[in-house]
């Protein structure tokens, strides 16, 4: 297989390439929950030890690939045809950008059903609002949390395909920014709501965009932190803020 | 760690003390004497060598680096000379600490620092330590206003390379209408800043003035205010990490502007990042000419090829020669800071690139400036264009 596909073809390595992507984060976050979350949630109660343990997991991550694959970016094979299909005013629609877009909303929804009526999804609202009460109404926290990182890396794995398809690089560190804008995200939507985050997403990536033609593309993170404080000043729970924020603190 | 109680940090803060006066002395005893003792003579190469600030430029450097200083113990005839790699990342923050650690490892003269960010903090450290610093690709023309004696620079700088390339751009490839991009860096801003004030004066426009941020992978903002801007030619000044995505980018949102940089993005790294497709046809500047076909030229290639398997890299040539012009000052009995850098005034050198000779401001007369282009996804000298 060389250069871009198209039809069927396309499609096809389109959904195997998805299939591979998230095998590979779901294993990597399968192996992440056991290595460095479990034994510390079975030691202490902290919250920090987690997120520090995970700082540390991931720059462990990051350092074995730079080591493996060097630290410049690597170039990544064009899988599909940028072909424009209309423009609106001077901005053009181009068909891995709908690709991008249709894809972030068909994972969106699936994600929002599982989580909002299956078994699984319920367990996870369990626990993400009361661990304790959970396991005393017979949750399995250990599983629900496992399987947890388990979607997170499926999720994970479908975003690292059309971030790949779309600007075809990658670098050993190449998720770190987006990590921290994931987050920003979610915080903006209002953390522990799905909508929310997808709205905080969009939002984000408005406000960058934006920002970046009107002031200049060096001030594109600055205004979107900006906003982020400032929506945080008047709305604390984010935009879709959510009763949760009350029992994490 | 448990957290230290009253009786633990009444031994913490004594021992703090000490470290801190041993440390004092430590650096003071060397600034005074600013010999390397009895051993072997240290010298250094400061740059990127790990990181992700472009460091292939930086292991080009030191494998030149390495190269000679081989080349020069094997040969014998002087006194016995280490090399000593200091990683710096490409990281303006990391330098002068690592600055520091070359004073206090007694290296008396450094190749590099690679970058002008770095150089900016890591210079004067280097001034107050006597430690002979040449760099061979710090290219910001500010470097050389700060009358460091100890600093030399074997490269035409930005001042030189900015306006060659403005010129080529305006004149040679006739192009009227000039997007200036960078990446906010010492560097990259510094000659983006040079080309667009120069372009005016050679009858060329810069409807658009931008910045990317060299950690971002998106730059559509750019690309989409590059592409309103209707230009027939885009500079970029930067390194090839962002040059070769930048560019992609463009060509992806059907940009077809001539794509112009400098000697950041003269690395195989760019073509790969744009993709050869995207990268053909595409122009960098560089004040480093290529190696030339003389005898000499041709022996260190050689040398160089069996060394490390692949051919000399940007600036390889010019980390050979600066550490060979450095050697030979070392050869001559010259082994502290102070006397090699009287000697480094003194004296001219026949190095691959030709003869180097420094100003009293330590840059290099004269310099040469060399276009470059992308073909078939090699880059390929076009000429010189000062």
């Amino acid at each position: 297989m060389k250069g871009p596909q198209t039809g069927i073809v396309l499609i096809g390595v389109l959904l195997l390439c998805a299939l591979a992507a998230m095998g590979a984060s779901a294993t990597t976050a399968f192996l992440l929950e056991r290595v460095a979350y479990r034994p510390l949630r079975r030691r202490t109660t902290s919250r920090l030890a987690a997120l520090i343990s995970a700082i540390g997991a991931s720059f462990f991550i990051q350092e074995v690939f730079a080591l493996r694959y060097g630290r410049d970016i690597l170039p990544f094979p064009r899988i599909m045809n940028k072909t424009v299909l209309f423009h609106i005013g001077s901005g053009e629609v181009r068909t891995d950008k709908v690709l991008v877009v249709l894809a972030a909303i068909v994972m969106m929804i699936l994600l929002d059903r599982f989580v909002g009526t299956s078994r699984l999804g319920r367990g996870i609202r369990a626990t993400a609002q009361d661990p304790e009460m959970a396991v005393l109404m017979g949750v399995n926290i250990d599983r629900v949390i496992v399987l947890t990182f388990i979607l997170g890396g499926l999720m994970a794995g479908v975003a690292a395909l059309l971030f790949g398809t779309f600007f075809e690089v990658t670098q050993y560190n190449i998720g770190f920014l987006l990590g921290i804008k994931a987050f920003t995200a979610a915080v903006l939507g209002g953390i522990g709501n799905l909508r929310g985050a997808l709205i905080g997403g969009f939002a984000l990536g408005l406000i960058e965009s934006y920002g970046a033609s009107i002031f200049g593309a060096q001030w594109k993170d600055v205004i979107a932190f900006v906003v982020l404080v400032l929506v945080l000043l008047v709305r604390p729970t984010g935009l879709l803020g959510e009763q949760l924020a009350r029992s994490r603190i | 760690m448990a957290p230290p109680t009253r009786a633990r940090w009444g031994l913490l803060i004594p021992a703090a003390v000490l470290a801190l006066v041993a440390a004092a002395c430590g650096s003071s005893s060397t600034t005074s004497s600013g010999t390397s003792g009895g051993g072997p003579v240290k010298i250094g190469y400061f740059g990127a060598l790990t990181g992700n600030n472009s460091p292939q430029l930086g292991i080009n450097i030191n494998n030149g680096v390495k190269l000679a200083v081989n080349q020069y113990n094997a040969k014998g005839g002087g006194p016995k000379v280490t090399l000593v790699e200091y990683d710096s990342q490409g990281d303006p923050a990391q330098a002068p600490q690592l600055a520091q650690k070359v004073i206090s490892d007694h290296t008396v003269a450094v190749v590099g620092p690679a970058f002008s960010g770095e150089s900016k903090v890591a210079d004067p450290i280097f001034q107050q330590g006597q430690v002979v610093n040449v760099t061979p690709s710090a290219t910001n023309p500010t470097l050389a206003e700060h009358g460091w004696t100890y600093w030399h620079r074997i490269v035409g700088n930005d001042s030189q390379q900015g306006p060659a390339a403005a010129t080529y751009i305006s004149s040679k490839l006739n192009l009227k209408r000039v997007a200036v991009i960078d990446d906010n860096s010492e560097y990259g801003k510094g000659i983006a800043d040079i080309v667009a004030s120069s372009l005016p004066t050679s009858g060329a426009t810069v409807p658009v003035r931008d910045h990317i941020d060299p950690k971002a992978t998106d730059y559509s903002a750019t690309v989409n205010g590059v592409n309103a801007g209707n230009v027939n030619a885009v500079f970029y000044g930067g390194y090839y990490q962002n040059a070769g995505p930048l560019l992609k980018q463009l060509r992806d949102a059907g940009n077809k502007a001539t794509f112009v940089s400098d000697d950041g993005t003269k690395d195989d790294g760019f073509v790969a990042g744009a993709g050869a497709a995207a990268a053909n046809g595409a122009y960098v500047t560089c004040p480093c000419v290529p190696t030339p076909s003389t005898p000499s030229g041709q022996a260190f290639t050689t040398a160089y090829q069996s060394a490390y398997n692949v051919p000399p890299g940007t600036y390889s040539t010019q980390g050979y020669d600066a550490a060979n012009f450095i050697l030979a000052a070392i050869k001559a009995g010259n082994t502290s800071g102070k006397s090699i850098n009287s000697y480094l005034a003194s004296n001219s050198f026949n190095g691959v690139t030709g003869t180097i000779k420094f100003a009293s401001n330590g840059q290099i007369t004269p310099p040469e400036i060399e276009a470059y282009q992308v073909q078939n996804g090699t880059i390929t000298p076009v000429g010189v264009i000062s």
